[in-house]
């Protein structure tokens, strides 16, 4: 199917998927540490498992960001 | 190495001392291997040793940055009166690899900025030239 993955069109070689089935396909590190916008909606991690990604989505994600100096 | 332009490295000077003692932080927003527009974030901890970014203001930065035809090359923070080395904690919440952290120290009278890469989980220098703005 096609989608729009961070702006950029692709072809997954996925018939279907939820959103972290997808992650792991995108070979994404730490997932656990990735937000994802699905069709402009932001998801709860939870909702990774369970929304499903269907051809013509856009689907956004960006690693958490934080830090700070102690340590 | 990443080129800055001299006003971006100016500004993310000037917001780590108005936020001060919390740390400021934002996104560098450039092409080509060269930083063209600094995106202040919200630090969410409002901490003079902790930051993170909302999610939802993420998504709004990554937006701002592709409307303006540029992408998200580096995420900065200030150390307010540390060094400008990453620290554990850094290090520990660091998971983008295709991110440069810089961190923009005012432990010294003179502000002090560093590049980093994270490879293989260990954080190694990348080299920040700064330009004129074009």
């Amino acid at each position: 199917m096609k989608l729009v993955i961070n702006g950029q069109e692709e072809t997954v070689e996925l018939q279907e998927a939820t959103v972290a089935e997808l992650l792991r396909y995108k070979k994404v590190e730490m997932p656990e540490m990735v937000s994802v916008e699905y069709n402009g909606r932001f998801l709860r991690q939870a909702e990774h498992e369970t929304v499903r990604v269907k051809d013509g989505d856009r689907i956004e994600f960006l690693y958490f960001m934080g830090g700070g100096m102690a340590g | 190495m990443l080129k800055i332009r001299q006003s971006i490295r100016d500004a993310m000077i000037r917001l780590a001392i108005a936020e001060s003692p919390m740390e400021a932080c934002g996104y560098l927003a450039g092409i080509d291997g060269e930083a063209r527009l600094l995106i202040p974030m919200t630090n969410v901890d409002q901490s003079p040793e902790h930051f993170s970014f909302a999610p939802e203001e993420q998504f709004n930065a990554l937006k701002q940055a592709r409307n303006a035809g540029l992408r998200l090359i580096a995420v900065f923070h200030s150390h307010p009166s540390t060094p400008a080395r990453m620290s554990a904690e850094d290090i520990r919440l660091a998971h983008d690899p295709d991110m440069i952290y810089i961190i923009v120290s005012l432990m010294d009278a003179e502000p002090v900025i560093r590049g980093f890469r994270m490879e293989q989980k260990q954080p190694v220098e990348v080299m920040l030239e700064i330009t004129e703005d074009g």
